[in-house]
């Protein structure tokens, strides 16, 4: 036996999506080695060490002969030690230690340690659905991943504890039994915040049932401590339950990031990303791209906290992404592109200081108040449709019984949304209104003179007129009348954000 | 009506303000007390003596050599025109003042000229650190006096001054003094509304095309502001502020002296506070400079606003009181978030409370009727 070749099919993660990476094991005569080729990052080229320990560690032999593992294609960077597995069961099958019939068939990922267990990896779900458009018949993923990969129809699962067990798996000898597919959470646990510890606070809580009914976004402007971190995370719980395709694709990015099994409170996500945070980490970047949290909130709730705080770059970045619902993302040789469809919540303190110019202990410089609140105006604010003012709610409000709690104001908001799913097909919302569809709104006579002398009047720019029509068909959705009436435009004018002067 | 007219000594005496402007910078800022319009009292050769001995006669001499197509070409440039003090015009009220400019720098409608004589113009000035209060009343008197048919005059500095230039121009015309070229924005986050003047408007200056501003430019501006007009209003001013050489300025050319009274407890407003003190006429609205230029009750000035229904009526007085968010309404007076949402905005729509870029709301000077 001069030379011979094994190899085994698995998958690597790239960015959230599963790319296919075929493992070629050649054994040959010559001084031992071990080479690992094929653009392998640090994470990958250690697998060597791992396999070799794992291999003795199972009662296998490490061949003592030249050995060259490459992984194909040789251009695609490969990141992460979900290799391993597919690393040694070629090792075992060109050294003949391994009679693997099924190998063609199967796609094999896991990071082995020196034991030879088999650990979990972040991706799984990603990883089974390619394997299962790639035609494959089967999965070999660690038994951690086994209900992650169980979602996936129409492809087999097998569940692996230790490499030891390969021979058995070869042999077809492994009782497998397809495991429960983890319950993918479409609403949010019992004990998730709920609005009702919202005191007090009346407008605001009109502005999030608005923003919820409508999938607009918010801003809210307010002293420190009235409650607007508390208010944006209670946002989800208003928000209508994800469609089960909806969840998938949640759960999806969720695996990628490795934050699936890490006692997800489900539903939709609700990321709060700190104000100091990259560009990169806020839109998804780095080579390979990673999601960023604008991804992981997809389906969810994005909340900005301290606005005028964000680097202007970092804002500047989420323009796009929070027009089109993508980032894309491009790199040498190609284009990645994430999903991020998510709302925006945004909060900011009126002034530096954060009291507010009436509060008597202010003591912050008009010009500098006007600089802080330059920021409010710049490009991504531009993009918020509802402002809600916020003050320090009095201590009968803070003492006062609880609010109207997340299940009554939900309904409400659901009802809104079938009936802008009625006119506008499944999924979309009224903060998602072509120009030509907000032409489209039925107004009646009243609404449209108020609009009119408004927008003459008070200088709507044309940009803000279409969102005040945005938010007037929400709000008419919301009481349930068909044509917006003069109370409902009264309402989306006084909800809206307004521009500097 | 033909263009109006300088010759070329009134515009070489412009610029020579311009090539002096470093020099007189120093004699004028570096002396405690001393005023710019003092030194502009003196003649060509003197000032140039007095700022700047020793590079004088090589600056009059280059001064003196500007050509006259030269002059009229950087006007042209400049898309300005010039009136000087020969011209019949000049606008009269600066005829009064011995430290007048030799010539005006203008730019946007020279038909103004014509109207701008001291009966028929008001200035308005005060802080550029302006609080709402003064904001408010500054817009509120631009627009009504501009109603009244009065050339609203400011100085396009920042708070007061930009607020009464754009309420004069929501509702007439108004003049922008500045304290460099007329084709120069300055501050120049006052692009947009300096240009909204100078098609709409008029701008004026001494300088030539193209000056910047220095700190002395800025009394020496004052002088003009305070001369154009037959009252000069002062809005907000802390108990040091440059408003109060306006004021003086105009109260030494026996102008009448308006000040806008703010709360005895702000420093903001205590120069005003002092100045009515002293003997200035009190302004509470548009009305009461009406009064004061034409005469107790010759003419109305303000407007009231639409009739309101009582459920508005109490949202008004709630704003009046000082419930400054739409939450704070909704709380003080028990309704929903929507109703209070509903009735601020219509209360908006028919202008009688304003509401800033972070959602407080404030009353307007916007009369109800019958109350």
């Amino acid at each position: 036996m001069v030379s011979v070749l094994a190899t085994a099919q698995t998958f690597t993660l790239d960015g959230i999506s599963a790319r296919p990476v075929r493992v070629e094991v050649d054994v040959h005569r010559g001084l031992p080695a071990f080479s690992l080729v094929g653009l392998p990052d640090a994470a990958v080229r250690e697998a060597r060490e791992r396999v070799r320990a794992a291999l003795v560690n199972c009662d296998f032999e490490f061949p003592l002969r030249r050995i060259v593992a490459n992984l194909a294609p040789a251009s695609l960077r490969k990141a992460g030690p979900g290799l391993d597995l597919a690393i040694a069961t070629a090792l075992l099958t060109a050294s003949g230690q391994l009679d693997f019939e099924r190998l063609a068939k199967l796609a094999l990922v896991g990071e082995l340690a020196l034991d030879g267990s088999v650990r979990p990896l972040p991706g799984v779900l990603a990883i089974a659905e390619a394997a299962r458009e790639r035609g494959l018949e089967g999965i070999v993923v660690p038994t951690e991943n086994g209900p992650e990969a169980a979602l996936v129809d129409g492809i087999e699962v097998i569940c692996l504890e230790s490499l030891g067990e390969l021979s058995a798996l070869a042999s077809g000898e492994l009782a497998s039994q397809r495991p429960q597919p983890m319950s993918l959470r479409l609403n949010p646990k019992g004990d998730a915040p709920d609005l009702a510890d919202l005191r007090g606070q009346r407008h605001l809580r009109y502005a999030l049932e608005v923003t919820a009914a409508g999938g607009h976004s918010l801003l809210m402007v307010g002293p420190p401590g009235a409650g607007k971190s508390l208010a944006a995370s209670r946002l989800p719980s208003i928000l209508p339950s994800l469609a089960p395709e909806e969840g998938l694709e949640v759960a999806r990015i969720a695996s990628a990031c490795g934050r699936l099994n890490a006692g997800q409170a489900g539903g939709r996500p609700f990321r709060a990303p700190h104000h100091t945070v990259s560009p990169a980490g806020l839109v998804g970047g780095g080579n390979p791209p990673n999601p960023g949290e604008a991804t992981m909130a997809h389906r969810g709730v994005l909340f900005l906290d301290e606005l005028c705080e964000f680097r202007r770059d970092t804002l500047e970045a989420l323009r796009a992404p929070l027009e089109t619902g993508w980032v894309s993302i491009a790199r040498a040789g190609s284009w990645r592109y994430l999903p991020c469809r998510f709302m925006l919540v945004a909060a900011a303190n009126p002034c530096p200081c954060g009291r507010g110019d009436a509060d008597p202990e202010c003591g912050c410089a008009p010009l500098a108040v006007q600089r802080y609140q330059a920021r409010l105006s710049g490009a991504l604010a531009d993009r918020i449709d509802v402002l809600a003012a916020i003050r320090q709610p009095s201590a009968e409000e803070i003492g006062g019984p609880p609010g109207e709690n997340s299940a009554s104001v939900r309904e409400r908001v659901v009802s809104a949304r079938e009936r802008q799913e009625l006119r506008f097909g499944s999924g979309r919302c009224n903060a998602e209104m072509s120009p030509a569809e907000v032409r489209e709104c039925a107004l009646d006579e009243g609404a449209a003179s108020l609009l009119a002398e408004s927008y003459s009047h008070r200088r709507l720019s044309g940009r803000a007129h279409d969102r005040v029509l945005r938010l007037a068909q929400t709000i008419a959705d919301l009481s349930g009348v068909e044509a917006i009436g003069q109370e409902q435009m009264a309402q989306a004018l006084q909800l809206r954000r307004r521009d500097r002067e | 009506m033909s263009e109006p007219r300088a010759c070329p000594d009134c515009l070489r005496r412009s610029r020579l303000l311009a090539h002096l402007a470093p020099y007189i910078e120093k004699v004028a800022t570096g002396a405690p007390g001393s005023r710019s319009p003092e030194l502009l009292r003196l003649s060509s050769e003197d000032l140039a003596d007095a700022v700047a001995p020793k590079v004088a006669a090589q600056v009059l001499t280059q001064v003196l050599a500007v050509p006259e197509s030269t002059l009229a070409a950087d006007l042209l440039a400049a898309q300005c025109w010039a009136c000087c003090r020969h011209d019949s015009r000049y606008p009269i009220g600066l005829r009064d003042a011995a430290d007048a400019p030799w010539a005006l720098i203008g730019r946007g409608d020279p038909a103004l000229l014509e109207r701008l004589e001291p009966q028929g113009a008001v200035t308005v000035v005060g802080a550029r650190r302006a609080s709402s209060y003064g904001r408010e009343v500054a817009r509120q008197l631009g627009r009504d006096l501009a109603a009244a048919g009065f050339l609203v005059v400011s100085g396009l500095a920042f708070g007061i001054d930009a607020c009464t230039h754009r309420g004069a121009l929501d509702a007439g015309l108004t003049v922008a003094v500045l304290g460099c070229g007329a084709d120069v924005s300055y501050p120049a986050a006052h692009r947009s509304l300096w240009r909204r003047i100078s098609e709409r408007g008029l701008v004026l200056s001494e300088l030539p095309p193209g000056t910047g501003a220095w700190r002395w430019t800025f009394p020496a501006r004052n002088r003009i502001m305070a001369a154009l007009a037959g009252m000069t209003i002062v809005v907000e001013a802390a108990q040091r502020s440059g408003s109060l050489i306006t004021a003086d300025l105009a109260a030494d050319l026996g102008r009448d002296l308006g000040a806008v009274p703010g709360p005895v407890s702000s420093r903001a407003s205590a120069g005003t506070n002092d100045l009515l003190a002293g003997g200035a006429c009190l302004i509470r609205g548009a009305q009461d400079v009406l009064d004061a230029m034409l005469g107790p009750g010759v003419q109305t000035a303000t407007p009231t606003g639409h009739d309101l229904e009582p459920g508005l009526r109490r949202v008004l007085a709630a704003v009046e009181r000082g419930e400054e968010t739409c939450d704070a309404v909704a709380a003080g007076l028990d309704l929903s978030g929507a109703e209070a949402a509903a009735a601020l905005a219509t209360l908006e729509a028919l202008g009688y409370v304003s509401c800033s870029m972070v959602g407080v709301y404030s009353r307007t000077l916007l009369a109800a009727p019958g109350v």
